[in-house]
């Protein structure tokens, strides 16, 4: 490099300079178009999830499931597509995270316990719908204070990286999250250390009733990586051979050292913010146009019928394994007992020095 | 007089004092278009509109931080925080702001703000929204911390947070905006740092404060039917305390039970059991107990999070104790 070409060494006569670049993900997309049975995979992972959330919604109107319980439904697209391309990953979300927990391995019978409170849940009925962890899985948790979790993304990748592993961090969280303080700081130091984690903004335009033009000045939430030098894409998110194709892009650009991407996600979700929320801040027009637009399965459906000559018996054939899937979910979660009271200070100290999971 | 539930009488409240004083202002997350969370603040967009009801991003510090500097210069902001539990994304704002700058400027600045919003677990909602924050708050010097157990209370204590001229921290809970009582047509205040004796009785005190007042009385009746006259203090103010009201129970009573909902360890109720003491040592005839969530972060499962919770049955075992009518049952020392 000549000395002219070279640029001149960091001082502080030089703050307020710098390349105001906007610096957008370069990558194309690495992965070879989806096989049939790839496509089948995502088709029957987003099945999956809507299914079981669908009983969940019915074990919630008869008190199975308490508290909070927000749905995915209408965004199984997301975590499906983010799922194909980052499987070995580690994975952190909101409490929305049912979608996510199923689309990265925690079984649905773990995940529908949870719901249940049971002994056999995925977090042993301590953490409930907001907060499903799965460590054989990576799945490092949802969380239930917005924005809360996205620091965590910041030290899981960093361990990642300092520990040698070609692994990301994967973190989901909404667009109403995008206002917290944590998100920002948490942004401004994974440029800063160039850390390993695709952050994924699921932009389903409302934070519980106030939709995203009346939580923020800015609408495209992408553009909050270009104040702090990260990379960005901002890309719609029902077509989950394209979430995952994307998704895969940013993971390659994280994994290979070159900083973290904030990948902006337009998805919508179809219920209300939680099961309490009737969503009467929006016409039930946007809703059933969304559906009829841009349902996430019937788009993924009508590719394997039409480009890969799928039948509709076949679909079908996903359709009841899924459902017998759910069923047993729900047989499982209420005929597994509830955690013993005896047991309720179990989890307040880890016993220093033992392995996890071998406490007792 | 009319029936009202306590959100209605939280916004009455609110509404009063909006109106009659132009620089009280509403600001949160759903606090306008969609009428609160809770629907404490139905309606009153429509009324004050959107320049003194304030739907905000989901940005606790910022907004926090925003009401205390413009509490500086001669706002009067409520400030909810839709849960106590978002509260702690705002804590440095509430404790290095609010409460010290009136002290650190050596007078000149004073804060005059209402952080306000459900407290405490609201049933089965895991850990990360079940904390109980009285404590918390009650810790700092320059904060006041005032709760209600009813909607006439509710109603008298906001509007006395609203005029006062220091950071008061209002806790509500989500489990009682419903509960309806009488609250009185004519206008009033109720001064802050008055406890009230909600029901007078010869044989214990039993201290308490919020929804666990509802807890206390309950267990209170089935003291009765066992003869047993148990005097129901709500301290209704954390911070200042009433020490006044609930030293001249105790030494009449002799006898001292402090209920709280929340962890004890550092409490209020481990104050209020040594001030207590302090104070009242010769008039006691026991050392005084206390029942309290268990010292452990609130768990999902329904059976687990009704172990944690002070209940009327573990109220009348500590009474039952305190009285020397039964051996302890449950370790409520240690956990
Ligand atoms: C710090 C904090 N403030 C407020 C809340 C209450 N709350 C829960 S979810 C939510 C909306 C979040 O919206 P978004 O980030 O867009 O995620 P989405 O629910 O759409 O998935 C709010 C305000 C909370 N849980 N945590
Ligand atoms: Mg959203």
């Amino acid at each position: 490099m000549s000395p002219s070409t070279q640029s001149p060494p960091p001082s502080p006569d030089r703050a307020g300079t710098g390349p105001a670049a906007d610096l957008i993900l370069d990558i194309e997309d690495p992965l070879p178009p989806c096989t049939t049975d790839e496509l089948l995979d995502l088709y029957r992972g987003m099945l999956r999830i809507r299914r079981i959330e669908e009983l969940a919604a019915k074990a919630y109107t008869r008190r199975l499931i308490l508290g909070f319980c927000h749905l995915y439904i209408g965004q199984e697209s997301v975590a499906v597509g983010a799922a194909a391309a980052t499987a070995d990953d580690y994975w952190i979300a909101s409490y929305r995270e049912h979608g996510h927990a199923l689309a990265k391995g925690v079984t649905p019978r773990k995940v529908m316990a949870e719901l249940f409170g049971r002994a056999t849940g995925a977090s042993h009925g301590q953490g409930g719908s907001m907060h499903i962890f799965d460590r054989s899985v990576d799945f490092m948790g949802g969380y239930g204070i917005v924005g809360g979790h996205v620091p965590l993304a910041n030290g899981i990748a960093w361990a990642a990286r300092a520990r040698g592993e070609d692994r990301v961090c994967v973190c989901f969280f909404g667009d109403g999250a995008a206002n917290q303080g944590a998100f920002f700081e948490a942004l401004c130091l994974a440029a800063l250390y160039k850390l390993p984690v695709v952050f994924i903004c699921e932009n389903n335009w409302y934070a519980m009733g106030t939709p995203l033009d009346r939580q923020s000045a800015l609408t495209d939430m992408s553009l909050r990586a270009r104040g702090v030098g990260m990379v960005r894409e901002q890309l719609e998110g029902w077509d989950v051979e394209h979430v995952r194709q994307r998704v895969a892009a940013a993971r390659q650009h994280a994994v290979t050292g070159r900083g973290p991407v904030l990948l902006e996600i337009i998805t919508y979700r179809y219920r209300g913010h939680s099961m309490s929320d009737p969503a009467k801040y929006r016409p039930k027009e946007e809703v059933e146009q969304h559906k009829e637009r841009h349902d996430p399965i019937d788009l993924a459906a009508r590719r394997l019928r039409t480009r890969h000559g799928v039948t509709q018996e076949a679909l079908d054939a996903v359709r009841a394994e899924v459902e017998e899937e759910a069923a047993d979910a729900w047989r499982f979660a209420e005929e597994s007992p509830f955690p013993d009271p005896a047991t309720l200070y179990d989890y307040v100290y880890a016993p220093t020095g033992t392995p996890v999971g071998e406490e007792d | 007089m009319a029936r009202l539930q306590i959100r209605e009488a939280l916004r009455r409240a609110m509404q009063e004092e909006m109106r009659r004083d132009p620089s009280v202002f509403l600001m949160g997350e759903e606090v306008a278009h969609y009428n609160g969370a809770y629907k404490v603040s139905q309606g009153l967009l429509d009324e004050f509109g959107p320049t003194r009801v304030v739907d905000t991003p989901i940005s606790e510090a910022g907004f926090a931080g925003l009401g205390v500097g413009a509490a500086m210069v001669g706002m009067r902001p409520i400030i909810e925080f839709m849960t106590f539990n978002f509260s702690l994304v705002a804590f440095d704002q509430v404790i290095n702001s609010a409460s010290k700058i009136y002290q650190m400027s050596g007078g000149q600045y004073r804060v005059p703000i209402v952080f306000r919003g459900p407290n405490g677990a609201a049933e089965n909602l895991g850990s990360q929204h079940s904390t109980t924050v009285d404590s918390l708050y009650a810790h700092f010097p320059g904060l006041k911390v005032v709760t209600y157990s009813d909607a006439p209370d509710a109603y008298g204590l906001l509007k006395a947070a609203i005029r006062d001229d220091n950071p008061v921290i209002f806790l509500e809970s989500e489990l009682t905006y419903g509960m309806k009582a009488e609250v009185p047509d004519e206008e009033y205040v109720i001064e802050l740092g008055k406890a009230r004796i909600r029901r007078p009785g010869d044989d214990l005190t039993i201290v308490s404060w919020g929804k666990q007042v509802f807890n206390v009385e309950k267990a209170a009746d089935q003291l009765a039917a066992e003869g047993i006259s148990a005097e129901v203090l709500d301290l209704r103010s954390l911070r200042p305390l009433d020490h006044e009201t609930l030293f001249a129970s105790v030494s009449r009573t002799g006898r001292c039970l402090v209920v709280q909902e929340g962890h004890v360890f550092a409490s209020v109720a481990a104050e209020v059991a040594a001030r207590v003491q302090e104070a009242c040592f010769d008039w006691l005839d026991a050392p005084v107990l206390r029942v309290h969530s268990r010292d452990v972060n609130q768990p999902y499962a329904a059976p687990l999070e009704q172990a944690v919770m002070p209940s009327p049955e573990r109220i009348v075992a500590a009474a039952r104790r305190l009285l020397g009518l039964s051996e302890p049952t449950d370790n409520e020392l240690s956990r």
